[in-house]
């Protein structure tokens, strides 16, 4: 099992690299097949258990899913979305004590239609992806993205977030998944067989019956005439870096709906080290300072009551390349906009780019091999505090909640005075919701200017675009929605309690 | 003069593309008087199997970075990369790693 070829051994003597004759740092036996981290040589039987135990222990350590809970998988059908699959595989399939507990689903998102793939070349690579889906034995749903035509604008509300569970009771609720098992008539322990706790495989047999599309098949499943919006849409945003921005947006959004919609209240993303390295500077050159953290921390709470959990965010995408060519996981390359773009083609481009080599050219001794970019990651974190321009209306994150501030006091945000910046509607915590729009001073039902209620980097990737009326229409109707209120907040400004002084007190406490 | 050598070649992640959405390659590399190693291997793939954009696979005398090297299933750091002596039937594994999700 760990053996490899060793005849090349003797022409390597004179490299100062490691050879292949080194041993596995881990067993000290087996022959080394590959580098993980500068100088950490492991074997394929090492590198199997290191890649699998990571897995477990970064949802363990976490907590955040509890058992029985339905988790949505979303799976691109690259490789390392598709190692996520099969880590779930295997965590939910093993007799192990830290055996994975939740109900999984997949979701997988067709955005051919936005990389200008035909019909016929999107269908085959979603059968391909259905058929890998289909051996799982999950539910699956193939969702494409022209749906987001079709989503309420209710999906940018965010729902009351699932109740907090207190810390200690993650323990008192596995135990008790346990207990409620046993009690549905496994004998005992190892009862479970191959494919684990007999309530889980349950809840999987009846949901593998209901597996969905979400629409008819063929051309109408694309949603009748949704192609062309979204043609539009794409066509509309001139440059790269903002297509790929507003596809991410969207992508969102539709994840978040469909899990609402099936029930699920997380969501898997498989984004690897390499790649959140990628987006979190890309983000910070593009002006998405403010989602930082939630857009590459493991949990991302930013939706409320459906959280996406980030599982694969301690691999390089070098260690699942190799996890997937040695153990045979299927995944089906799909092209994005971005494929054989050239590598200034875009921001998040230049930025891979940019990463790629600097992880290439400078292995940290014994780091992860995102440690250069981790650590600038951590030094950016830990500035807790606001930049100055933190958004108003961020299409990626703080949604909207019932009301603009906190139950019970109507006036919670207060219109304050915001230096050069003037009056605009700020929440408890100070963060700029709403920033008064000039042009409606008339009073005149004037279209809204999506641009002026938008937090910096969406408006740079809203002013990239030629038509703002291409947008999704629950984006569009947010933005009427918001900019009335708005327009009403002005027009009672003056009937309303002043905060501003206590509001500037908080922060500055904070 | 060391024999021709054939070869396996395989491209994924998206290199293949580069190679008209062709994975998998038999390649015999002609006899010369040097033994075939990796970094004249790729030289070889540039002038005779790349049909475009050639600098989205070699960069310098190497490959982009971002591209795995696997050479007969372990990587090719462990074997040298660009110095290791191909033999005959190898197989040489192309992964790209790049903007994959
Ligand atoms: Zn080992
Ligand atoms: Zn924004």
């Amino acid at each position: 099992m760990c053996q490899v070829d060793e005849e090349y051994s003797e022409q390597l003597e004179k490299r100062t690299v490691p050879s292949v004759s080194q041993n596995c740092v881990k067993c000290k036996d087996g022959s080394a097949v590959l580098i993980i981290r500068a100088g950490d040589a492991f074997c394929r039987c090492c590198f199997k258990e290191y890649f699998v135990h990571k897995f477990r222990a970064m949802l363990g350590k976490n907590r955040v899913i509890f058992p029985g809970e339905k988790v949505l998988l979303a799976v691109s059908g690259g490789p390392a979305s598709s190692a996520m699959l099969s880590q779930v595989q295997e965590g939910l399939s093993r007799d192990a004590p830290k055996k994975l507990r939740f109900i999984p689903g997949i979701l997988h998102i067709d955005e051919g239609g936005a990389c200008g793939q035909s019909l016929e070349e999107r269908e085959r690579s979603t059968a391909q992806l259905e058929a890998i889906f289909r051996a799982t034995g999950y539910p699956f749903h193939t969702v494409p993205l022209e749906q987001v035509f079709e989503l309420p604008s209710s999906v940018l509300e965010a729902a009351a977030s699932a109740p907090q569970r207190p810390d200690g009771s993650y323990k008192a609720a596995v135990d008790q998944f346990l207990q409620s098992a046993k009690a549905r008539g496994s004998s005992s322990p190892g009862e479970g067989g191959p494919d684990g706790d007999p309530a889980v495989r349950e809840a999987q047999v009846r949901l593998s019956r209901l597996e969905t599309r979400d629409a008819p098949n063929g051309p109408a499943r694309l949603g009748l005439g949704r192609s062309e919006d979204l043609g539009r849409l794409l066509s509309s945003v001139r440059t790269l870096t903002a297509k790929e921005d507003m596809l991410q947006t969207l992508r969102h959004h539709l994840m978040v709906h469909t899990a609402r919609t099936h029930g699920y209240s997380k969501v898997m993303m498989g984004d690897s080290c390499s790649r959140l390295a990628v987006k979190l500077l890309s983000n910070i050159a593009q002006g998405r300072g403010a989602t930082l953290a939630t857009d590459t921390g493991f949990s991302d709470p930013r939706y409320g009551d459906v959280v996406i959990i980030r599982p694969m965010r301690d691999y390089s995408s070098k260690e699942i390349a190799f996890y997937n060519k040695m153990f045979g996981v299927p995944s089906v390359f799909v092209p994005g906009l971005d494929t054989k773009a050239s590598d200034k083609a875009s921001i998040p481009l230049l930025t891979e780019s940019f990463v790629t080599k600097l992880q290439t050219d400078f292995p940290p001794p014994s780091a992860p091999s995102t440690g250069p970019v981790r650590s600038y990651a951590r030094s950016t974190l830990k500035q807790k505090k606001p930049l100055p321009s933190t958004p108003r209306w961020c299409l990626r994150g703080c949604l909207r909640s019932g009301s603009l501030g906190r139950p019970g006091r109507p006036s919670a945000g207060g219109a304050a005075p915001r230096g050069p910046a003037g009056r605009g509607l700020w929440s408890r915590r100070g963060h700029l919701l709403l920033l008064p729009h000039v042009s409606l001073g008339c009073g005149a039902p004037a279209p809204p200017d999506l641009r002026s209620l938008l937090c910096y980097s969406c408006r740079l990737t809203v002013k990239d675009m030629s038509a703002v009326d291409t947008l999704p229409p629950y984006i569009v109707s947010e933005a009427e929605h918001r900019s009335h209120r708005l327009r009403m907040k002005q027009e009672i400004s003056e009937f309303l309690l002043d905060e501003e002084e206590e509001d500037d007190d908080d922060e500055e406490a904070a | 003069m060391a024999a021709p050598i054939t070869l396996h070649l395989e491209f994924g992640g998206g290199a293949e593309l580069l190679f008209e959405g062709v994975k998998d390659h038999q390649v015999t590399l002609p006899s010369q008087s040097q033994p075939w190693d990796m970094k004249q291997l790729l030289v070889w793939i540039r002038a005779n199997m790349l049909k475009e954009r050639p600098e989205l696979f070699v960069q310098g005398d190497t490959v982009r970075p971002g591209i795995l090297v696997l050479i007969n299933d372990a990587d090719w750091e462990l074997m040298g990369e660009l110095t290791y002596e191909l033999q005959d039937r190898d197989t040489v594994v192309f992964i790209s790693t790049l903007h994959g999700g």
